[in-house]
């Protein structure tokens, strides 16, 4: 340890999140602002390095090690739970803050580990964070959405011990650094790392379980694990050509459910997977512009996704009602967050003078710049998609389309603030991308705005919505769900299992059966020579005793003769 | 008459399409005067972003009513499992 004075940001915050039940009103308020303002002024006063180094077994490890891409998500990380506990003051659950703040802490953690122990223990302790703030929801739907959360998390979770425990037993050396997948140990770090990112084929945990938390709850979920796992994707894996794949997999999939989608915050959940498809595509790629593409896109992600979640809490929480079907005509009486929504949609979109447009088209181009066509046609089209499914969908069905009826008023302050510090956010980075490029891992040699980019992103874009609106019939919304893996284990295990439990019970009654009339056989047979006048039991004469000794005595006397 | 809003009048609606259907057209004929500077073949024709960003939405949009087709329930089919637990 370099000096006694170094504080650990995730330990800040991690100790706020334990201090916070025990303190009422402004008190309580106050520390919700100050301990992840306090942990991001720690963070910015560490030096660069490995500060905290730690021999344990054999192992040297480091809980604390700071360099550029590890400050970049640790700030984002702490921004967002400064913000969101912003948004959450007037949350009457006393769980979901200080379980949010248990959960950032970890994000920050795992951020800021210089080895793979220290990784996995935060990771865990994000599981635990993230369960409590669905469960604060307090619903019964949230209470079984946490279950299977936290069933697949600690799934994941084992598959990543298994990698690290196989990997430290490799290599013999604990620290975190880039890794190729060319063992079973580190496929199963991957594999670890790829669950908590939404990756197929285990993705519908995301969609199903975010949308069950609070208003506010889910604005917090938006943004730890997965880029959590984008981070540790960056750092360990980068240019490993199959994320390419996993992540144009999870564009389109976000996509395609998304539009499908009724409920106004799966709807932002689906375009949660989308969007990490391509922070994880440009980590696939793994060139520095693409690296620094997807570290820039997370940081605008967090943003523009919390502000459009925060617009939906903020919905949620003056009607009571989530379905597209059920809403629409809310800019009448909510003109402040149907502004803030609008803005977090067109910087999802990538819209020019928003942060998604100085961030994602970094990725684009370094598809370009790799000459790969067909990832690059896919992103294309996959950005003009991204327009329609959250960029048009969402404000249009909940702020505008048909009129529900519903007045209800703009949120209060705190709310408001939350989202309207974002939206400027959005804007500013937008506007003046150099102060966030420079925190980019890489140097940028990139220029986003020329006028052939501006054009050609709003050709993609307005045509895209273009086609919204032709085809709006079809988009029409409908109470309905869509099937999504989850349905495996909601239904298909569920069923499978009962069937078993049957055909269980089924065996063991008819080994029962068996058994009885067996043993009834049995009890005859004894019966049949052992009652008074059987075989065994009835009295014999005298004669046959006598012959039969005779018997044995002539036998006796033939052995001894012959034998 | 009075509308609650702005926005509700269908003439100030038909105004805004007019208005966007103009800067549609805006930016394909931006294209002539501007170098796009393309990199793929593909990207040098003449309004190349505006008909893929228009027909990759449509094929997205078909594809996705498609798979509903398969995969749309009605928004109680959990509600049973869920009542069981």
């Amino acid at each position: 340890m370099s000096s006694a004075f170094i504080f650990h940001p995730a330990l800040i915050l991690i100790a706020g999140a334990l201090l916070l039940p025990f303190l009422r009103g402004t008190a309580r308020n106050g520390a919700v602002l100050l301990a992840p303002t306090f942990a991001l002024v720690a963070l910015w006063l560490l030096p660069e390095g490995k500060l905290w180094q730690v021999q344990w077994l054999d192992y040297q490890l480091a809980p604390l090690a700071v360099d550029k891409l590890s400050r970049l998500f640790a700030t984002i990380f702490l921004l967002m739970a400064a913000v969101g506990g912003l948004f959450a003051l007037r949350q009457t659950s006393r769980l979901e803050v200080p379980a949010a703040f248990l959960y950032a802490g970890s994000a920050v953690g795992v951020t800021l580990a210089g080895d793979l122990v220290t990784v996995f223990l935060f990771w865990e302790f994000m599981a635990v964070g993230s369960t409590l703030v669905i469960w604060s929801a307090g619903t019964p739907g949230a209470w079984a959405a946490s279950r299977r959360y936290v069933a697949v998390h600690l799934a994941g979770g084992v598959i990543l011990f298994a990698g690290i425990a196989g990997q430290i037993a490799i290599t013999g050396d604990a620290s975190f650094h880039a890794m190729k997948a060319d063992s079973i140990a580190t496929w199963l770090i991957l594999i670890g790392f790829l669950i908590n990112a939404g990756a197929p084929p285990l993705s519908a945990w995301l969609p199903d379980a975010y949308p069950e938390a609070s208003w506010s709850g889910t604005v917090f979920l938006s943004a730890f694990t997965t880029k959590t796992a984008v981070y540790v994707l960056l750092r360990g894996f980068p240019g490993t050509e199959i994320l390419v794949w996993v992540g144009i997999f999870m564009i389109f999939y976000g996509i395609v459910y998304a539009l499908l989608e009724n409920d106004m915050r799966r709807i932002l959940a689906y375009s949660i997977v989308n969007q990490v498809g391509f922070m994880i595509t440009g980590i696939g790629i793994g060139t520095e512009m693409a690296l620094n593409g997807a570290a820039a896109h997370a940081f605008a992600h967090i943003i523009y996704k919390a502000l459009l979640l925060m617009s939906a809490g903020a919905v949620l929480a003056a009607t009571n009602r989530r379905k597209c079907s059920e809403l629409g005509g809310l800019f009448h009486s909510m003109p402040i967050t149907t502004i803030c929504g609008t803005i977090g949609a067109l910087a999802i979109s990538s819209f020019p003078l928003t942060s998604g447009f100085i961030s994602k088209s970094m990725v684009t181009q370094a598809a370009i710049d790799g000459h790969l066509q067909m990832v690059w046609l896919f992103l294309a089209a996959a950005s003009a998609g991204v327009f329609l499914h959250a960029g048009i969908k969402f404000p249009w069905f909940v702020f505008f389309q048909k009129d529900s009826g519903l007045r209800p008023a703009d949120p209060p302050a705190s709310l408001r603030w939350a989202m309207i510090f974002f939206a400027f956010l959005c804007i500013a980075l937008g506007v003046w991308p150099d102060p966030l490029y420079a925190m980019l891992p890489y140097e940028v040699n990139y220029a986003p705005y020329t006028a052939g980019h501006v054009i050609t992103q709003l050709q993609l874009l307005l045509f895209s919505g273009l086609a919204f609106f032709v085809m709006l019939d079809f988009l029409k919304r409908t109470p309905t769900i869509t099937l999504d893996v989850d349905w495996l284990w909601r239904v298909a295990g569920p069923e499978v299992a009962k069937s078993f439990r049957l055909a269980l019970a089924e065996t063991r009654a008819g080994f029962g059966e068996m058994i009885e009339s067996g043993k009834a056989r049995y009890c005859i047979l004894l019966a049949r020579h052992r009652r008074p006048e059987g075989l065994l039991m009835r009295s014999w004469p005298t004669g046959s005793m006598a012959l039969w000794v005779m018997v044995m005595l002539l036998a006796n006397l033939g052995i001894y003769y012959f034998g | 008459m009075k509308y609650e809003h702005w926005l509700d009048d269908p003439l100030n609606v038909r105004k805004l399409w007019r208005g966007f259907l103009v800067v549609l057209a805006l930016t394909v004929i931006a294209g002539f005067f501007v170098d796009l500077h393309p990199h793929f073949e593909i990207e040098s024709w003449f309004g190349f972003y505006a008909v893929y960003g228009f027909i990759t939405c449509l094929l997205m949009i078909v594809g996705a009513k498609a798979l509903g087709l398969f995969l749309k329930k009605p928004d109680s089919y959990y509600a049973q499992d869920e009542r069981d637990e």
